[in-house]
């Protein structure tokens, strides 16, 4: 048995939140990674170093190479019998092979693990995070996405653990890789920043997004949104905090024309201190901010920005 | 072209529900209930399919209690065609429901099933990549665009670092995100014609499928509660406090 967590990566690097989800691994049993993509080995290696880690299967093949569920889940369920649990981060990766995986193995599958209170035994949120379930799982193999927020990272330089190379499981071709269009941002990645600076509705426009992009510049951090604000085409769909869109958890996170929907507070009611800034007094983010300030944001937000900087 | 279109009957998006004091659920009782948010938005897809010719034929199913046949109504009533409920009043879930949308696949045979993302009440984001995994089709899950050309379909998706595009064979599962489409207000008159189009009922125990809970809820609690902090008089407070107090830059 053991647990086997699967390697979130772009083939170059391993994702950060795989040193969270070897965390939540850890508390369960001896952590295998398996690291599956097209000419990855340097990720393997990465892997290795993790601390906390026995061991990485590695396995290059052309099928795996975008991180397609379809081929992936083939390659999991055979692979993942041998486990008792197999851990993938709660993101689009992992949130888009788990279920897939579970299907094929007939078990059940944990979405967004905040806890592990024993080996058959997690909390996971529910209702956008206002209720907390506490879950026990009857079955042989326990599937899981892990909320990386929840659980430390692991360090990346420990004694490197061995890497085996595993032979491809192949099957049917059901999807086909077109194109992927990544947002471009020398900013640190939403989900793992220390400051997150956000704006909604109330930032009114494209252009404007430019002054909480300064703010966010001059704390060096990263910059979220509401629904709304991507909705409504200011920023790209990947900066959306939220229920339905990324969870974050930094040091600091600056709420700017946002309302405080409860949809929203799922995503960013974790973090460590929470400012919003915001011009009507009884907006509801100001019941979960430690710093309110009651102002029209074209003011303000110049004006924070010009102390930083 | 036959689409399939899953809805599940939720508590409304704007409903802020609290745990009951055994702790042993969600307080439901006397809750607004309403079709999932991103199954209104699968439905929309499905019913402009229909509209501009691609599609033929469009059936709503819904799993779960009678009064599941509220939500198909509303499905009904945004254009679909018809409707199954696959009534059962026992906990239905991901693999479950999953187990039995492949029974319904099997017994309509569409090309094309969409679905939701994900159910705003438990959040899980599993059962369509479940129902694919299952009947051994493509999935396009978390989509932001879909265009169905001559037996394949192209689905831009978004993804944490933005968006990808990815193609795949019919028959396919496709799973509704945010920004797919803006779901059409219902009008009245169309919620009388949907009171005629057919709606059938199927007990789940007669699908012949497994689905006993995998998954048993051993307590539901409260989050911990953030209280609410202080409002500052201006930008100037608000960074001596942010320095000297919270200490966070
Ligand atoms: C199924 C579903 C999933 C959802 N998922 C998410 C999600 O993941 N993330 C998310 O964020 N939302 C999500 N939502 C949407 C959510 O319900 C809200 O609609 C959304 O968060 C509102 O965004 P907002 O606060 O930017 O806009 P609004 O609610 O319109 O608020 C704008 C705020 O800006 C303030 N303002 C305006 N002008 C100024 C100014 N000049 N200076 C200062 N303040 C100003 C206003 O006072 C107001 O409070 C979801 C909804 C549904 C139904
Ligand atoms: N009981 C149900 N009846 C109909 N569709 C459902 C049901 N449960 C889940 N679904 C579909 O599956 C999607 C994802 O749900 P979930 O995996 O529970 O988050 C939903 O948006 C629905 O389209």
């Amino acid at each position: 048995m053991g647990v086997l967590v699967i390697a979130e990566h772009d083939n170059n690097s391993l994702a950060g939140v795989t040193c969270n989800v070897v965390t939540a691994a850890k508390s369960l049993g001896e952590v295998a990674v398996l690291v599956a993509g097209e000419g990855c080995a340097g990720v393997a290696d990465e892997a290795a170093a993790l601390e906390g880690v026995a061991k990485v299967f590695l396995c290059d093949n052309p099928a795996y190479g975008h991180g397609l569920a379809e081929p992936l889940s083939i390659l999991l369920a055979a692979v993942g019998k041998e486990y008792s649990h197999l851990l993938a981060p709660a993101t689009t990766f992992g949130k888009n092979l788990m279920p897939r995986v579970a299907a094929l193995l007939d078990v059940a599958q944990l979405s967004e693990v905040i806890e592990v209170v024993d080996e058959a035994t997690f909390k996971r949120p529910i209702y956008a995070g206002n209720a907390i379930a506490t879950v026990q799982s009857a079955d042989q193999v326990k599937v899981m996405t892990i909320r990386g927020t929840a659980f430390e990272a692991v360090a990346t330089d420990g004694p490197a653990a061995p890497v085996a190379e595993i032979a491809p499981v192949l099957g049917e071709t059901l999807s086909r890789f077109v194109s992927r269009n990544l947002t471009e941002s020398d900013r640190p990645e939403l989900t793992a920043a220390r400051v997150v600076v956000s704006g909604g509705r109330g930032v009114g426009g494209k252009e404007n997004f430019a002054l909480i992009e300064k703010l966010a510049d001059a704390l060096g951090g990263a910059v979220g949104a509401s629904r709304a604000a991507v909705d409504a085409n200011f920023v790209p769909n990947d900066y959306q905090v939220g229920q339905t869109g990324k969870i974050v958890a930094p040091e600091i996170y600056i709420a700017i024309g946002i309302s405080g929907a409860i949809q929203h507070l799922a995503g960013m009611k974790e973090s460590k201190v929470i400012v919003a800034i915001n011009k009507d007094e009884d907006a509801p983010i100001f019941e979960v901010a430690d710093y309110g300030l009651v102002a029209d944001l074209f003011e303000a937000v110049p004006e924070m920005t010009a102390m930083l900087e | 072209m036959k689409i399939l279109v899953c809805v599940k009957r939720v508590v409304d998006a704007n409903v802020k529900i609290s745990v009951k004091a055994d702790g042993s659920g969600v307080e439901l009782a006397n809750l607004k209930m309403a079709m999932n948010p991103f199954d209104e938005i699968a439905v929309e897809e499905a019913v402009r399919l229909r509209e501009s010719g691609k599609a033929d034929e469009g059936v709503a199913v819904s799993l779960g209690i009678n009064a599941c046949q509220e939500t198909l109504r509303t499905a009904l009533a945004m254009g679909l065609d018809r409707a199954v409920l696959v009534e059962s009043d026992a906990e239905l879930q991901p693999l479950a429901v999953a187990k039995l949308l492949a029974e319904v696949v099997r017994r309509e045979e569409p090309d094309l099933v969409i679905m939701g993302k994900q159910a705003i009440d438990d959040d899980n984001n599993q059962t369509g990549q479940m129902l694919a995994a299952l009947l051994g089709w493509g999935q396009g899950t978390f989509a932001s665009q879909l265009v169905v050309s001559d037996g394949e379909i192209e689905v831009t998706r978004e993804i944490d670092g933005g968006l990808e595009t990815l193609a795949m064979q019919l028959p396919a599962v496709v799973t509704a995100d945010l920004r797919l489409n803006e779901p059409r207000y219902v009008k009245l008159p169309n919620i009388m014609k949907a009171k005629k189009k057919p709606l059938d009922v199927i007990a789940a125990a007669d699908m012949g499928v497994d689905i006993q809970p995998r998954l048993t809820t051993l307590k539901v609690e409260e989050p911990a509660v953030r209280s609410g902090g202080v409002k500052v008089a201006d930008v100037a407070e608000l960074v001596e406090k942010l320095r000297n107090e919270a200490r966070v830059i």
